[in-house]
């Protein structure tokens, strides 16, 4: 079912210009960033005595020993709450009123709250990091089994793609046709699918043009003026991107075809992504505020190998790393305009090409429902499949281990 | 361990008020050296005579205490520099007392002073702690509203207390204001008035707020001995406590430092609790003048909202309350308003308060209270006076 | 260039014969110009080869500055293409069966074959009939019945309006593979051995037959025509305004050390007597 598209901002008035939340915090609170961005649930914790704090201190105010981030119980209780009617902070002020509670976290200190509107004073409530428009880790309380996505403040930190219009790059991708069906169900407004070489097949063409609201448009990274023409039409009338282009070519650098292929791949994913963020990046961070219709998320869809490169993907591990380095680029880009630019980082999918590879393979779907997941929930760092999260646990450990594990073949 | 000593010896002269103005364009430091020269006037003395020097401010830096002294040319023996707002007046009083009764100063100048550019409150709040940074700003609690609308909440359930028990608070201070010519805001209000006016974070309504400005309050600690050589009137001290995150393990800020302390306070002062004719406490909210009169012994919390209709706190009524009308009417001068009640107290024991002059004014309960860098105000104190 | 009134040979330029009647011809219009050159755009469908084998880089025109802070008097472009892209010639060195030949690159190329005679073979009616036509030998000798033998050294074109698809349509790719017309084996190995063609053109991707993989040899037009030091033509067009015989073909592929083709300009010398 096509969501309605939210209603379009009267052309007459001045675009919004994006004003993001204060954005400043000390580099302890960095800490609590890493924790909203992959949208896990860490406080400060006490490493001698076990104690947590909040705000996050250089040191336990209990026993003085150095604090750390730990795994912490969601609940709380709400103490107070009020709306703040006229705040002084710009970016609130344009929103207020804004809903603020002090709860009593479960865990044991108190937190000022982005507050549901659904609790009230003395409610029990669960507790979420997220990264706010700043893209910066803030507390966020609901009621405990209530839908987030009703609370126009969550909303506003998030990227539900109800409502809004997608743009997905390369329709090829194996996780395209789930991702599409999922953001139709989801309620999108429009999915417009990006096809690149359309005088070649594109075999789930039929499937594609059976979803409401998707239209297939003819795109190919590769090219200035294929990404320039497609911008021209498009860089105002989209909320999400969802970058899925790839070209998965596998060999090491002495493989035969391996420097064509390391170009094309290269020039594709890497370069592609920078063509992309030339021509679409600075019209989305110009809409960030936009009313309703305001640009809200970006999505690079990437491999894992862009972390952990096996030598017999040589080409195929140096384009992704190449684009995982521009995505953190246009991050920062897109910063001004409280545009969330997303990583997800998957392991080899079940196309053809990563048949070569030992099983379990991430299906399409896998991929489409974490982007889902990711869009509704503010993250900024994904990690889809086991292979990929076995992958990225690795090397926060020792790199070095992964890559001599890697030397040897496959992905163990 | 018993009682700390008394200050035997040491007085309070020269109240200074330095009228305040809205939107100024002069720095802190220009308002410190307007107050330097009052205090000088009113002593009959040179500002280079003051061996003491004490500003409390939060516009000065990027400078604290000892730039000012080149600045305004003194060589003191003393120096403190406490930007700690609503309780600066009590800690400033408390240490200069010291130094003068050990005699390592004669004559302290304790000033508070505050610029207020269009920008500066934003700014100074960006800039205001490192906790406020990480865990109040990005929830739209930018700005002490929010913080303490929250706390006004837990407050006034658990004391029983109603907007219209606290605007009696504010009616009656916007009464005494009328008779401050100094003041800022001095229209009548009724208790409807204030019921009605806009929400900033509920509790917490228009009338409820103080309202920035730039200004200065200043007085002098010195030994009586040096007054009387001078001929100048002077206030007793007799009892003066100071308590910071006096409760960390309450959930919520119920009660301040002052419960710690009160014991000490009252039998430093000699007298049963409440024992006072004035009363000026720091008024920055209403709900937290209430938290002040039960945490420094007049009434117990649950009592408040009988308390508060039984007393007529006008300079004309039973127990009068912030006398000058309290920052609410005459404004907030960033720290000076934590000097405002001590220098109106001194007023009125030294019988020069005008208008709004209190008959019987013989001893005077100052408080203290301020700096909420989270989610409760940390800074408390609090004085007696006693005319000479 | 404005051609100065009463032509070249009034002004008293040393040309005289042949080439003087051509510069005149041209001046007055009895000899043409047509341009046989599909335009190189990003987009042209280019040959499509299973992924286990190094791609050919597509056309693409990257713009370096338009007047512009990046440049702000000037416009120009960087061009990247693979050697086989868009209307194109392929050299004999392209073919593994050619790779010893000498003159076998576009550097060394045999001058004569870059303008030369064209025989113009109209396809165009069986071709609409059937994607994967294949040109044969007796289709071949019954247009010498009617228009005279083909001469050596003359380029061979088979004109099959292919040219007037677009897109996916002009691929023409389905689950296997291309289907495109061509010439069949016995074809094009009578016109490269028993003719001496200089070349093969096409109007489609490859001198060969989208399905020419399956025939004996795979892809009989690349191994006959640069086994024997001959060239390919493809991606041409307008080869509906050629005649059947009479037409000049000019076709200078880029001198690059080494080149097995390129992409290049294809232009016919038609005379408007000739209908």
């Amino acid at each position: 079912m096509t969501g309605a598209a939210r209603p379009p901002a009267n052309p007459l008035w001045r675009t919004r210009s994006p004003l993001l939340p204060p954005g400043a915090r000390s580099r302890a609170a960095h800490l609590l960033t890493a924790a909203a961005a992959r949208g896990v649930f860490e406080l400060p914790c006490c490493t001698g005595c076990g104690r947590f704090a909040w705000p996050i201190p250089e040191a336990c105010p209990d026993c003085l020993a150095t604090v750390a981030l730990s795994p912490a119980p969601r609940g709380a209780r709400v103490i107070a709450a009020t709306t703040a009617e006229v705040p002084a902070d710009p970016y609130f002020r344009q929103r207020a009123p804004w809903r603020v509670g002090l709860v009593a976290m479960d865990c044991g200190p108190q937190a000022l709250v982005h507050l549901d509107p659904g609790a009230g004073a003395g409610d029990a409530v669960r507790m979420t990091l997220v990264l706010d428009r700043a893209g910066q880790a803030v507390l966020h309380a609901g009621p405990e089994g209530g839908d987030m996505q009703a609370d126009p403040q969550w909303r506003e930190m998030t990227a539900d793609p109800a409502g809004r219009r997608v743009l997905i790059t390369d329709a090829r991708h194996v996780a395209v046709l789930p991702l599409a069906r999922a953001l139709a169900g989801a309620g999108a407004a429009a999915i417009h699918l990006g096809v690149p070489e359309a005088w070649k097949p594109l075999p789930a063409r039929a499937a594609f043009e059976a979803l409401p609201g998707v239209r297939l448009v003819g795109l190919d990274v590769t090219s200035d003026r294929s990404v320039t023409d497609l911008a021209a039409d498009l860089a105002g009338r989209v909320e999400i991107v969802v970058n899925t282009t790839d070209l998965p070519r596998p060999g090491g650098l002495m493989a035969p075809a391996a420097q064509g292929d390391a170009r094309a791949m290269h020039d594709s994913v890497a370069l592609g992504m920078l063509r992309l963020a030339r021509a679409f990046g600075p019209a989305m961070a110009a809409r960030g505020a936009d009313g309703e219709r305001g640009a809200v998320a970006w999505v690079n869809l990437l491999s894992v190998l862009a972390r952990a490169h096996p030598p017999g993907w040589a080409g195929y591990a140096a384009a992704h790393a190449a684009g995982l380095s521009m995505a953190q680029a246009l991050r920062a880009d897109l910063a001004s305009g409280g545009v969330r630019v997303v990583t997800v980082l998957t392991g080899p999918t079940e196309d053809d090409a990563f048949q070569t590879l030992d099983p379990p393979h991430v299906t399409g779907r896998a991929v489409a429902d974490a982007i889902l997941n990711a869009l509704r929930r503010g993250l900024e760092e994904v990690v889809v499949g086991d292979v990929a999260r076995d992958l990225v646990a690795r090397l926060e450990k020792n790199p070095k281990a992964v890559e001599r594990d890697l030397a040897r073949g496959g992905l163990a | 361990m018993g009682l700390p000593r008394g200050y035997d010896g040491v007085v309070l002269a020269v109240p200074v008020t330095v009228p305040y103005v809205r939107h100024s364009p002069r720095p802190a430091q220009w308002w410190v050296g307007q107050a330097l020269a009052a205090l000088a006037r009113g002593a009959g003395l040179s500002h280079r005579d003051f061996d003491g020097l004490s500003v409390a401010s939060f516009t000065l830096g990027p400078d604290t205490t000892i730039g000012l002294t080149q600045h305004f040319g003194l060589s003191p023996r003393y120096v403190d520099f406490l930007p700690l707002g609503g309780v600066s007046g009590i800690a400033a009083l408390r240490r200069a007392a010291r130094a003068v009764q050990a005699g390592d100063a004669d004559v302290v100048a304790c000033i508070a002073a505050d610029a207020n550019g269009p920008q500066s409150f934003r700014r100074s709040l960006e800039q205001f702690s490192r906790a406020s940074q990480d865990a109040v700003y990005p929830y739209g609690a930018g700005g002490p509203n929010v913080s303490f609308a929250l706390i006004a909440q837990a407050f006034m359930a658990d004391a029983g207390l109603s907007r219209a028990d606290v605007g009696r608070i504010a009616v009656a201070q916007r009464t005494n204001g009328a008779l401050n010519p100094a003041a800022l805001l001095r229209g009548p209000m009724t208790l409807d008035g204030y019921l009605g006016a806009r929400p900033i974070a509920p509790p917490i309504h228009l009338f409820d707020c103080v309202m920035p400005c730039a200004g200065a309050e200043a007085f002098l600690v010195l030994r009586e001995e040096t007054a009387r050589a001078q001929g100048l009137p002077f206030v007793r001290l007799t009892a003066a406590i100071e308590r910071h995150n006096g409760f960390p393990d309450d959930q919520v800020m119920l009660r301040g430092g002052w419960v710690r302390d009160v014991g000490t306070l009252w039998s430093q002062a000699g007298v049963a609790p409440g024992a006072v004719d004035l009363v000026q406490t720091y008024d920055d909210y209403p709900f937290v003048c209430a938290m002040q009169l039960a945490d420094l012994g007049f009434c117990d919390r649950r009592e408040l909202p009988a308390f508060l209709a039984q007393r007529d706190l006008t300079v004309a009524g039973d127990l009068p309350h912030n006398t000058s009308g309290g920052q609410l009417s005459a404004g907030q001068a960033g720290c000076a308003g934590g000097f405002l009640g001590l220098v109106e107290a001194m007023r009125q024991l030294m019988r020069v308060a005008g208008t709004r002059q209190v008959a019987r004014a013989r001893r005077a309960l100052v408080s203290g209270f301020g700096m909420i860098v989270f989610d409760r105000g940390l800074g408390s104190g609090a004085a007696v006076l006693e005319a000479a | 260039m404005i051609w100065p009134a009463g032509g070249w040979h009034d002004r008293g330029f040393a040309m005289s014969g042949v080439l003087a009647s051509l510069a005149h011809a041209l001046d007055r219009g009895t000899v043409r110009l047509v341009d046989l050159t599909q335009t190189l755009t990003e987009d042209f469908p280019t040959i499509v080869l299973p992924p286990e084998f190094a791609p050919s880089a597509p056309v693409r025109i990257e713009r370096l500055s338009h007047y512009d802070a990046a440049g702000p008097a000037w416009y120009w472009n960087n061009l990247s293409f693979g050697e086989h892209t868009g209307t194109h010639l392929d050299a004999p060195a392209h073919w593994f069966t050619g790779r010893d030949h000498a003159q076998g690159t576009v550097d060394t190329m045999r001058l004569a074959s870059m303008l030369a005679p064209a025989c113009v073979i109209d396809c165009s009616a069986g071709v609409a009939a059937d994607d994967d036509f294949l040109l044969t030998r007796p289709m071949l000798e019954a247009w010498e019945a009617a228009h005279g033998a083909i001469t050596p050294g003359a380029w061979v074109l088979m004109r099959s309006g292919w040219s007037a698809r677009r897109g996916a349509a002009y691929a023409n790719l389905r689950e296997d593979g291309a289907h495109t017309p061509g010439p069949d084996p016995q074809a094009i190995r009578w016109l490269v051995h028993e003719r001496g063609i200089a070349g093969f053109g096409t109007e489609s991707i490859g001198t060969d037959a989208g399905q020419a993989g399956q025939f004996d040899p795979p892809y009989p037009a690349h191994h006959h025509l640069h086994g024997a030091g001959r060239h390919g033509l493809q991606c041409l067009t307008n080869l509906h305004l050629l005649p059947p015989r009479g037409a000049m073909l000019m076709a200078a592929p880029l001198k690059v050390h080494q080149g097995s083709g390129s992409p290049l300009r294809v232009l016919a010398l038609i005379e408007e007597t000739v209908v």
